[in-house]
């Protein structure tokens, strides 16, 4: 051996593969401000478009004039409904089975909805335009309050739906009725009830907030009228999906349609619909000729574009005296606003809510989703969670603390009272899931040793007494959150959209040196794509994850994938990844065996290449076979070194964590200070774990947003009243707190390399332990629950309410 | 988010200015730091013809002692507030409110003339400047004038400037020496207006108040001298009872919007616990 001989730690260490805190390799172009968005293509002759949007939140539209704004230089043309229905565009389908107007058609529904879409030469012509256009409203009554939409005498919104007592999800039974959903055994659950020693009940709500991606939702058109090709380029999270929507609606051949997403800028669920600034645009270059581009502004993205969340969850818990929870009963009065515009999978018009037995087992459960229409922007989209697993998580882990005070139990003790064991794994719910692997009991105690929990409470009951006497104006909240995330939509079996299975895909071309590409349906807004999908092909094959380039989001080049939303990248893509790294590899070691001249089974992997067993010095590096699959491969075999698959993932993965956030709070203001939040993971084997920090990072930066202050609010007349980063709470550095983050492993046993995802996995345990801990801070002065956000006023007006302010 | 159409000058000097300006109407508007007009215009809520942007005026910059006051050139950003030794030296409390006005960005742009002279009872200066007894120099088409900041401000973005006029420096009196102040801000995040906000400055006098001045911003459609407020605590030690008076005084002039910052009771409320945080925290200081 010479010096020069590399060790395995250097030959492993090379490779950058998983487990690696590799660099990510996007962030040269990022942090340089050399990325390539969707508003930073310009094409000759490109044109501009702007929305009339409505006013009113419920109103006839009278009549349009347009005249006025014809007369504007630069302004080509301006769409109607009357327009569209010419091509039988004016209403669209929703991903939740509903019908969606592109443009108002007859009346408007909420507040800024579409109204006409004016195409001028430039942006500046173009809202000149959107200004001169005069349409002549008659305001109609509205409905904002969730709770008074099926009220006999509510107005009807959805005239287009008259008379049809049965919708996508079965029957309707009111005229502003979505659907019904529900799960579980009602009877058992009843009979649970009956028998507890104690129960609690409480409505729980997770206000309507919204995503809001930096970069908002856009587009750019291009119709070729020789060839009849459509390109558009979009900040589409799911772009395959989109190419056979507009497929399939627009009628133009799949093949002639190119959807590409280049760089995007965030996604949070808000970029996997469809919207009408998108069909408006491609209906504008088909009948123009001319590319066509439409960028929504701030206001635009949060007052029109899909929100999330807004699910009023009556919470019920049943439990033996000494805290064993027997059962659980949950209804959900979920506000769609103006249609249903969920991104879920077609079968889930509730989403994956039936995770709400959470990490306990509960032996009997039942929850009903009413699905309503109210005069507000239409969604219900998935903002950084699986579908609506962040409503469910937020549902029981509130629900464990309201239990927990009612029966005189530390919240944490009550938790590792009822945690699924770890022997129970693969665990059937009383719900219909199989929790794939989970050691919840290893992760809470590693949580509440690591932040000295019982240290914490015995300072909280101390400040309780001082406070008591008057000798402080603080309170102070331990936040306990212990979540079971459901990710990786999904199986076959049980998740399509619109028909397509939930599968994902991957192609890997190795080239003769010894580099190569990988193409994944997948499509990265921010979580690293380009840095983690090499680094499991780098583990799996022994080439360099430097060596790999990775390609997504052109659906010409990349295999038809179902995109990035509700962490299935890595359980699902991330698993196709690996699969097709395996064909490669078997097909490589074939080649081996004939240039070793031994059997196959006579080889050995060893982390770059393959070794004949017993003699190490007959070795082939996968580099040395990338070239010899160019031009030496045993007889029979084709040339060439590439793989695709197609992975259908057996089940979902079950990422969870122990989450605990200290909190206090100036009753006298209501200002809260973060001292202190530690956030422990487990996703499984962990890919890059300097990624799943920044992710971890990220999401907690939203849930604290989320739970102390962010929220889509409606007058009572239905305007939007937080409709700009001025009054919608968008943290910065300054407010968010420090994060102290830890992890367990527990593989899933069905994924390939044990992964399951985690991006989501802080947004969703998250907003629980921010607003337990304010919960858990007034809790001794006699509230069981006070709803969010938590922003310095509310505070305050609990304080009030509970008597706690000076006199 | 588009602004319609306008012309835009650039004169050199204050005369050309004002001769732009009354010669234009009122479809012209003065730009400085643009932090309010500009937004305005995006939204379509302002669309003048004519922006006549002031930042081509030498004679409007810079930070000048002069005997007993400071003057400041009215385009003077909050960023060079922030880097003068003489407001440190002269006038630390209009470093700490520079400090506290949106974040770095905002700070190199916005002025402190657009600030005073704008009228948004939501900016932090103007209640500030009642506090210190600051005049502005108001020049336009009849010549200049001087107006005291307490006149200054009649209406939400209503103000003393005519037609024509420019707000073209700003003159402070110097707090005597060893005087005591702070501005205490509640805000929601950085770059929020203030929920509610106090300025004091004071000075001591054998453990008692000697003199004391209490201004509020937004917590009313202008903002305000909390006169009676101050006039409580002049000759008392701060006790907790004195406080409480002055809080309550200074209270009962607030007219605060419900808005997202909450109802008007809790603005009310945390306007109070603001004035007391300030002269407690200015009294400390005193030396």
């Amino acid at each position: 051996m010479n010096d020069m001989t590399p060790t395995r730690e250097q030959r492993e260490a090379k490779l950058e593969g998983m487990g690696c805190k590799r660099k990510r390799v996007e962030d040269a172009r990022f942090t340089q401000g050399k990325g390539n968005y969707v508003d930073d293509l310009k094409l000759p002759g490109m044109l501009h478009g702007d929305f009339v949007r409505s006013p009113h939140a419920h109103a006839r539209v009278k009549s349009i004039n347009s005249e006025a704004a014809m007369k504007i230089p630069g302004v080509l043309a301006v769409i109607t409904a009357e327009t569209l229905k010419t091509v039988n565009l004016a209403w669209m389908p929703t991903l939740a089975g509903d019908v969606q107007m592109v443009l108002a058609d007859g009346k408007v529904l909420f507040q800024n909805q579409e109204v006409a879409f004016v195409v001028a030469t430039d942006r500046y012509a173009a809202d000149d335009g959107i200004n001169a256009v005069e349409v002549e409203y008659e305001p109609l009554p509205v409905v904002i309050d969730p709770f008074h939409a099926m009220d006999a005498d509510a107005p009807v919104l959805r005239e287009d739906l008259a008379g049809k007592t049965t919708g996508a999800h079965g029957p309707r039974k009111h005229h502003n009725h979505v659907f019904e959903w529900t799960v579980g055994d009602k009877d058992l659950t009843d009979a649970a009830f009956r028998k507890a020693d104690v129960t609690i009940k409480e409505m729980i709500s997770y206000h309507r907030t919204h995503p809001s991606p930096l970069e908002t939702c856009q587009c750019v058109c291009s119709f070729d009228k020789i060839s009849g090709e459509l390109s558009i380029w979009g900040t589409f999270q799911a772009p395959h999906v989109i190419r056979t929507v507009v497929a399939l609606i627009a009628k133009i051949p799949e093949q002639k349609i190119h959807v590409i997403s280049p760089d995007v800028g965030g996604g949070f669920g808000n970029k996997v619909g469809a919207y009408p600034g998108y069909i408006c645009a491609a209906v504008a270059s088909i009948v123009t000729g001319k590319p066509v581009k439409w960028v929504e502004d701030r206001i635009e993205n949060l007052t029109a574009t899909s929100f999330a969340r807004d699910y009023h969850m009556t919470t019920e818990l049943a439990a033996t005296k000494d805290g064993k929870v027997t059962g659980l009963r949950v209804h959900v009065l979920a506000d769609h606003g103006a249609f249903d515009a969920c991104a879920d999978p077609s079968k889930w018009p509730a989403g994956f809510f039936n995770i709400v037995t959470g990490s306990y087992d509960i032996p009997t459960a039942h929850v009903s989703v009413d699905g309503i229409y109210t005069n507000k922007a239409p969604g219900g989209v998935a903002y950084r969670c699986s579908f609506r697993v962040t409503e469910a998580a937020y549902c029981i882990e509130r629900g464990m603390d309201i239990l927990a005070q009612k029966l005189g139990m530390d919240p944490a003790e009550l938790r590792l009272k009822n945690f699924i064991k770890a022997e129970q794994f693969p665990y059937h719910s009383a719900l219909g899931w199989e929790y794939d692997s989970g050691d919840y009991h290893t992760a809470m105690k590693k949580m509440m040793e690591s932040v000295d929990y019982a240290g914490l409470r015995r300072e909280q009951a101390s400040l309780r007494e001082a406070f008591k006497r008057g000798e402080t104006r603080e309170i102070m909240g331990v936040g306990v959150s212990f979540f079971t995330e459901i990710v990786g939509a999904g199986p076959s079996k049980n998740c399509d959209i619109l028909g397509i299975a939930m599968f994902d895909s991957c192609e890997i071309r190795l080239h003769p040196t010894g580099a190569g590409i990988a193409r994944v349906g997948s499509k990265s807004t921010g979580q690293g794509h380009e840095t983690t999908w090499a680094q499991i092909i780098a583990t799996e094959i022994g080439i360099p994850a430097d060596d790999i380039k990775i390609e997504e989001g052109n659906t010409d080049t990349a295999p038809y994938g179902l995109g990035t939303y509700g962490s299935r990248s890595t359980p699902v893509a991330g698993a196709a990844i690996a699969m097709a790294a395996r064909k490669i590899k078997a097909k490589a070691q074939m080649i081996a065996a004939w240039l070793l001249e031994v059997h196959e089974d006579d080889l050995e992997w060893d982390i770059d290449g393959f070794r004949v067993k017993g003699l190490p010095e007959k070795f082939k590096s996968m580099k040395d076979l990338c070239w010899a699959a160019y031009h030496a491969v045993p007889p029979g075999m084709e040339p060439g070194l590439e793989a695709v698959s197609y992975y259908d993932p057996p089940n979902m993965t079950y990422p969870f964590g122990a989450y605990i956030c200290v909190m206090n709070i100036d009753v006298d203001t209501g200002v809260y200070k973060i001292r202190r939040f530690y956030a422990l993971d487990d996703c499984g084997t962990r890919i890059n774990p300097m990624i799943i920090e920044g992710q971890i990072h990220g999401g907690l930066t939203e849930a604290f947003a989320i739970a102390m202050g962010q929220e889509i609010r409606y007058d009572d007349a239905g305007n939007v009243v937080t409709g700009s980063f001025m009054d919608f709470f968008m943290p910065t550095a300054v407010e968010t707190p420090h994060w102290e983050t830890d992890f367990t492993v527990t593989p899933s046993p069905h994924h390939p390399i044990g992964a399951k995802g985690v991006g989501e996995s802080p947004n969703v345990g998250g907003v629980p332990a921010f607003s337990n801990a304010v919960n858990d801070a007034f809790s001794f002065l006699g509230s069981t629950h006070i709803q969010m956000p938590h922003d310095f006023w509310r505070n305050w007006q609990a304080a009030k309410n509970l008597g706690a302010l000076a006199a | 988010m588009i602004p319609g159409s306008f012309s835009y000058h650039r004169p050199a000097s204050v005369a050309d200015a004002i001769k732009l300006l009354s010669s234009l109407g009122d479809e012209a508007r003065p730009l400085a730091g643009g932090h309010s007009l500009i937004p305005m215009m995006k939204l379509r809520l302002a669309s003048p013809d004519h922006l006549v942007d002031l930042h081509g005026i030498a004679a409007l910059k810079g930070i000048h002692r002069d005997g007993d006051r400071v003057s400041i050139g009215a385009m003077t950003t909050q960023h060079e507030l922030l880097a003068s030794d003489e407001i440190a030296r002269s006038l630390p409390i209009l470093h700490e409110t520079a400090l506290l006005i949106a974040d770095p960005q905002v700070r190199y742009m916005g002025t402190i003339g657009g600030n005073v002279a704008n009228g948004d009872p939501g900016n932090d200066m103007p209640a500030l400047m009642m506090t210190l007894g600051a005049s502005y120099r108001l020049e336009g088409p009849n010549g200049a004038r001087e107006v005291v900041a307490s006149e200054f401000y009649q209406g939400a973005y209503f103000t003393a400037l005519e037609p024509g006029e420019i707000l073209t420096s700003i003159s402070i009196p110097v707090p005597a020496a060893g005087h005591g102040y702070a501005y205490e801000k509640l805000k929601r995040k950085i770059g929020d207006y203030a929920t509610a906000a106090a300025a004091v400055v004071l000075t001591m006098s054998g453990g008692k108040v000697a003199s004391c001045a209490i201004g509020l911003t937004n917590v009313h459609e202008t903002p305000l001298l909390a006169t009676e407020a101050a006039r409580l605590v002049v000759g008392t030690s701060l006790d907790p009872a004195t406080l409480k008076q002055a809080a309550a005084a200074a209270v009962a002039i607030m007219a605060p919007a419900a808005d997202a910052r909450g109802p008007v009771e809790y603005r009310k409320h945390v306007g109070g616990i603001m004035v007391t945080r300030a002269l407690t925290r200015a009294a400390a200081l005193t030396k």
